[in-house]
């Protein structure tokens, strides 16, 4: 207390009226948002100048290395490209109609599959203990083995009314193991969501459904979008793999060109056109997933 | 010269203006509470002090130093202030020790022995020496308060802000920490603390500051502030606290 000095003075009133409006920004707030801006542009130089120079150096290197132009020749021929490029696109509509459809079954399965496992109390034992045991199963196989067996297995049953069509088939099995996956990813949403959050929906006299559909799944689909698109990222790839049932798909018609021609550029461009497919849905992703974690800061600078 | 001094501090959050120029000077050893109704700019204000918002204009001015200059390295600044928030302070991933002696250890670099044995001081001094190995969910709110306390006191920050400190605990834990803050002012710490603990404010306070409509519209004195209002508006604001039993 030694330190502590009471002093007495007249109180201070402030000058600022409460609901003026604001006087424009000083000169010094206008100096230092013209500094950020500044060193925003000078950072924009620096990254392009230190990229530029990267990919000389890069390009350099590489075409002057003594193997490349066989390397040049076997898998980046402009015409080669050129001319497997019409059939190469088509195929990709293939595997793009694969990705929507896929995309969204995906969704409502793997909903669906974490609502089950979600349930509590006995009689739904037998729901949970399935949804539980598909997704343990399907997350463990690799995907190639469940193309095969849905893919070859089923046709060779030769029961009535089985489709046939590898890119029905394909599709069923991408689904088949991409919902396990999702699933846990609900899952997992759904948990996150606070218990005290459960409680007052439910002490406002809403129903376990009602609860989940209006409370926690709003939230937990927050939670998880970013996750949901890594694995729609994973998914845009691994539609490429229904080539293996024979669906003439990018993957197989670039195949197929490589058989005709014995040169390997037909495959770096289907697999071009992966990445560009792939590319908008990551930087979506990165997108909301940096607006959940801004909110989640409230405007924090941290 | 004050060790923490607001000049014109101006802070919008889109269209809402939160602070439209507030000033205030904080010298050593001195408390400086903070009143005002919810919504007032409390938390605005010491998280513009403490650098976590970017203030739209004015200045903060740490040992006279112009902190708010965007060439000035934000997180060196913030590690000469302890700051601690209404709730959601410590890391619950960390033992309480580990919560008290991570900055001192990582942020300054003194040597692990030396920080847990300050770090043991402090506990000690709080009376939870025998909670250090605990984590923080086996603490109640007014220790875990406590402990962020002693935590933000562990760097030996030139200014401490506390912001409502105690209006996330039940009433009985309030005492606790209204000690640990009285003894640390007592001690000659220079803080800033936004409360609603208006009777707290009257003893400890060397300064209380009515912010409302974005401005601190009265200052001064607690027996004169809380006492003989000179604001209308300073007066309605306290009528409703008595009003609600908090004075
Ligand atoms: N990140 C933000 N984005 C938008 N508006 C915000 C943000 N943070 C605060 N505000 C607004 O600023 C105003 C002041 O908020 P602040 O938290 O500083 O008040 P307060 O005085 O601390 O209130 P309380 O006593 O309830 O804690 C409020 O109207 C609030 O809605
Ligand atoms: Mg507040």
């Amino acid at each position: 207390m030694a330190l502590r000095r009471r002093r007495r003075a007249r109180p201070v009133l402030s000058t600022v009226r409460p609901g003026a409006a604001l006087p424009p920004p000083s000169a010094l707030e206008l100096e230092r948002r013209a500094w950020r801006t500044r060193r925003a542009r000078r950072s924009t130089l620096v990254a392009l100048a230190s990229t530029l120079l990267f990919a000389l150096v890069a390009w350099f290197a590489v075409t002057r290395s003594p193997g490349w132009p066989r390397v040049q020749a076997t898998f980046f021929s402009p015409s080669a490209a050129l001319e497997s490029l019409p059939d190469i696109a088509r195929g990709l509509l293939v595997n793009l109609q694969v990705l929507v459809v896929g995309g969204v079954l995906v969704l409502v399965v793997g909903l669906g599959t974490a609502a089950l496992r979600t349930l509590r109390g006995p009689a739904f034992a037998p729901l949970r203990i399935l949804a539980t045991v598909y997704v343990d199963l399907f997350r463990g196989v690799p995907l190639i083995i469940v193309l095969y067996l849905v893919g070859f297995g089923f046709p060779a049953l030769g029961l009535q009314g089985v489709p046939t069509s590898p890119f029905v088939l394909g599709t069923a099995a991408i689904v088949l193991v991409y919902s396990a996956y999702v699933a846990e990813v609900f899952r997992a949403g759904i948990e996150s969501v606070h218990p005290s959050q459960r409680a007052a929906a439910r002490s406002l006299g809403l129903t376990h459904r009602q609860t989940m559909r209006i409370v926690v799944l709003p939230q937990a689909l927050r939670t998880v979008t970013p996750a949901l698109l890594n694995d729609f990222v994973a998914l845009q790839k691994d539609v490429g793999l229904i080539s293996v049932l024979g669906a003439i798909d990018a993957v197989r018609s670039a195949q197929i060109q490589v058989g005709r021609t014995f040169n390997f550029t037909p495959y770096v461009v289907a697999g071009l056109l992966f990445v560009l497919l792939a590319v908008p849905s990551a930087r979506l992703a990165d997108a909301v997933t940096a607006r959940a974690r801004r909110r989640q800061q409230s405007g924090s600078l941290l | 010269m004050s060790v923490l001094e607001l000049r014109g501090v101006v802070k919008a959050f889109g269209p809402t203006v939160v602070l439209r120029g507030v000033d205030l000077a904080v010298d050593e050893h001195r408390v400086v509470a903070l009143i005002g109704g919810s919504g007032s700019g409390k938390s605005t204000l010491l998280r513009c002090a403490s650098l976590l918002e970017t203030v739209d204009d004015g200045q903060v001015l740490l040992d006279g130093e112009d902190v708010t200059d965007p060439r000035v390295d934000a997180d060196r600044v913030r590690r000469r202030m302890g700051v601690v928030f209404q709730a959601y302070n410590l890391f619950p991933h960390l033992s309480v020790l580990d919560n008290v002696t991570l900055a001192p250890t990582v942020v300054h670099g003194r040597p692990q022995a030396e920080a847990v044995e300050e770090a043991q001081a402090l506990l000690d001094r709080i009376g939870l020496a025998d909670k250090a190995a605990e984590f923080p969910d086996r603490l109640s709110g007014g220790q875990q308060q406590r402990v962020a306390i002693v935590r933000a006191l562990a760097v030996r920050p030139r200014v401490l802000l506390l912001d409502e400190v105690t209006s996330a605990l039940d009433p009985e834990l309030v005492g606790e920490v209204l000690a640990l803050v009285r003894e640390v002012a007592g001690q000659g710490m220079t803080i800033v603390m936004a409360t609603h603990e208006m009777g707290f404010a009257r003893q400890v306070a060397d300064t209380v500051a009515f912010l409302d409509g974005g401005v601190l519209l009265e200052s001064g004195p607690p027996g004169q502030v809380l006492g003989e209002p000179q604001h209308p508006r300073t007066r309605r604001f306290l009528a409703r606290v008595i009003d609600a039993g908090r004075l």
